[in-house]
């Protein structure tokens, strides 16, 4: 039915079984429609977050997903600034999970605020001593981009592609990517380093609160460095998803291995300035506010354990995999590697969500947990069912991986 | 160096908690005075609003050595953020410049009609001292409730965060009666918090720390007074008094052997 739409040369599936595939997505969406529409209605009393946890699975969420995303300005910093071409093959999909996560994380933390009309006030009185204020910014600015990357790639749909006007204008913005490129990469570094200053700049907050180089607190760097180690390792996912999917080779294996050996370098780097900001912190900023480091594991289910998956598991596991040429070329072994990672980054910022905020900072005050409303885990797979259904589509309707006709020649 | 931020006056607030009954006049008063919305169901104390809260504290040991302490928690009005910053670590991280520290008076003001309730400054406030509004304000006429509202404190909107205020509308009531009376400078009693003209035990003494006449600076140079979480810098406005070890010992974390009885 919608075969004039799919790209020419590849094969798809039929119209109904995409219906069918669409389904469960619509159904999260439409779960998250119903929790965004209850949340704006009745207020933010429809989730569990509290004056304690001022901040819960939302902004886990928002931080997972902006972490994971970065393969978006990576990907184009490596393919547009530093010439690696081979990475051409998988742009077009790491741009489109970049816009998802964006995109997705600007609608959650529309409905997180509690005055959400008054959203521009961040713009309008900022406070340019709020790391808030650097991310509100630069994410916003940084989607604008994305958005801008993304539309070369939907003129190229087979329809579109017809009028001239449009193929003109799509293929002058190719041409120009490499300045969107750098403009990205600009808004990145610092965007995805604020959201690690809003952490470390707690200073009165010591589970969180870092040393760090001027202005920056230590989180700064280190949430750049994990952002471009896993977000590479978040594209080669949804890649190798797709490629299981539609049981197809979309991308040459030397693009994905090289992602996979750069997220391997940056993720090591990773862990060990990790490592010496975790040793930094117990020596330093820790007994400076009159506390150990079993201090802050000894009520609530966080305990060291938290630490070791943290660090050792989700971390410098899987860094030792993606080092190792012959265990990052095993398909098998790279998949789980690269989950690994993005387990890793997920935690890493929960850890600095939710756990700085469940333990007390008064020593006469309790430990209080916390657990999400159907509301809050509404929205946030809302933003999963949306991810899916865009890159769906995307896949389905563009040449979303050039090298697709030349890997599956349909005979 | 002379702090350029050093306020001309800076209201602060000597709680004795050898005095505090822990009766509570405080928290309602502040409540009545500030037109603090309650709700039907209070039990969710994660979610209440209590800008003056009332903290209870015990020595640990057993009957027959069990000590209580109730320790009255107001927003602490920070004159930094703990690492040198003149701006209370609530006010640096605040992406709507909706709350301010007022370098004349060293109160921590908050702009209802601008935040945007991002609750940012919640997460940087290790006291609890900020809240956020989760419903919308509830004051039954039935009741009467709105009968006892005060036309000097906007009410809060929901999604919005609110604090202690030091009852800064008492501090511009006084400053408009002053200067109705041809007066640059406020006397000691003229202007004090809801809660330390309601505490019973006459616990709670309210004034210009800076001020050397008013009865606040000298309490602070007591050997008894400490503030809470002192060691992480955030110079809070409100001291404590305490000849009790174990409460001044439970006011702040040490590392074992670094905290010396008087």
């Amino acid at each position: 039915m919608d075969s004039p739409l799919l790209p020419e040369g590849v094969k798809r599936c039929s119209t109904k079984a995409f219906f069918l595939w669409t389904l469960p997505w619509l159904g999260l969406l439409a779960w998250g429609a119903l929790s965004a529409f209850l949340c704006l209605w009745k207020g933010l009393n429809q989730t569990n977050m509290s004056n304690v946890f001022a901040f819960a699975l939302w902004i886990v969420f928002d931080l997972a997903v902006i972490a994971l995303g970065a393969g978006a300005f990576f990907t184009g910093f490596l393919t547009y600034i530093i010439g690696k071409k081979e990475l051409k093959n998988i742009i077009n999909a790491a741009v489109i999970i970049g816009f998802i996560c964006y995109s997705g994380a600007i609608a959650m933390l529309g409905i997180d605020i509690g005055q959400p009309i008054r959203g521009w006030f961040i713009f309008w009185h900022a406070n340019i001593h709020s790391m808030l204020v650097e991310v509100s910014f630069c994410i916003t600015c940084y989607l604008m981009v994305l958005a801008i990357e993304f539309v070369p790639i939907i003129l190229e749909n087979r329809q579109l592609n017809k009028i001239k006007v449009l193929h003109i204008f799509g293929h002058n913005l190719h041409e120009t990517m490499a300045v969107f490129a750098a403009t990205g990469t600009f808004l990145s570094f610092f965007h995805q380093g604020s959201l690690g200053g809003m952490f470390g700049v707690l200073y009165a907050r010591p589970f969180a609160a870092r040393d760090g180089f001027y202005i920056w607190p230590w989180t700064f760097f280190l949430f750049v460095l994990s952002a471009i180690a896993a977000g590479p390792c978040f594209t080669i996912l949804c890649t190798k998803l797709t490629e299981k999917l539609s049981r197809k080779k979309l991308v040459p294996e030397k693009a994905i291995q090289l992602l996979a050996k750069i997220s391997a370098f940056l993720l090591s780097l990773y862990m060990v300035l990790k490592i010496a900001d975790t040793l930094g912190w117990i020596y330093g900023v820790v007994p400076k506010a009159g506390l150990t480091f079993m201090d802050f594991y000894r009520e609530g289910p966080y305990g060291v354990w938290i630490v070791v998956c943290e660090i050792i598991i989700f971390g410098i596991a899987p860094a030792l995999i993606l080092l190792i040429p012959k265990a990052r070329q095993h398909e098998g072994w790279l998949i789980t590697a690269c989950l690994m990672t993005c387990i890793g980054i997920v935690l890493n910022r929960f850890v600095f969500i939710v756990v700085t905020l469940a333990i007390p900072v008064m020593p006469f005050d309790r430990f209080w947990g916390y657990l999400p409303t159907w509301q809050e885990w509404g929205i946030g797979l809302a933003v999963i069912g949306y991810g899916i259904l865009l890159f769906s589509a995307a896949y389905r309707y563009l040449p979303l991986f050039p090298k697709e006709r030349e890997l599956n020649p349909v005979t | 160096m002379k702090n350029k931020h050093a306020p001309v006056n800076s209201y602060g607030m000597v709680i004795d908690l050898d005095k505090c009954t822990g009766c509570g006049t405080c928290t309602i008063a502040c409540a009545a005075e500030n037109n603090v919305s309650v709700r039907s169901d209070e039990s969710d104390k994660q979610r209440s609003i209590t800008w003056m809260q009332l903290f209870k504290i015990t020595n640990g040991k057993k009957f027959p050595h069990t000590e209580v302490c109730y320790f009255p928690r107001p927003c602490m009005h920070c004159e930094e953020d703990g690492r040198g910053h003149h701006q209370p670590s609530c006010v640096s991280v605040c992406v709507a410049t909706a709350t301010k520290l007022d370098h004349n008076t060293g109160i921590v003001s908050q702009i209802y009609t601008r935040c945007i309730g991002c609750r940012y400054c919640q997460a940087a406030c290790p006291y609890k001292a900020r809240y956020f509004n989760w419903w919308d304000g509830y004051f039954p006429k039935g009741k009467g409730l709105d009968r006892y509202l005060s036309p000097e404190v906007s009410p809060r909107m929901r999604g919005v965060v609110e604090k202690c205020t030091f009852c800064h509308h008492r501090l511009m009531r006084a400053k408009t009666q002053a200067y109705a009376e041809g007066r640059r400078d406020l006397e000691e009693d003229e202007y004090i918090t809801a809660c330390a003209e309601a505490c019973p035990a006459q616990a709670i003494t309210f004034g210009d720390l800076n001020n050397p006449k008013h009865k606040v600076s000298q309490l602070i140079k007591s050997r008894y007074a400490f503030r809470l979480l002192e060691r992480l810098n955030t110079k809070p406005k409100v001291y404590y008094l305490s000849t009790k070890d174990w409460v001044r010992e439970l006011a702040d974390n040490y590392l074992p052997g670094e905290f010396k009885p008087l």
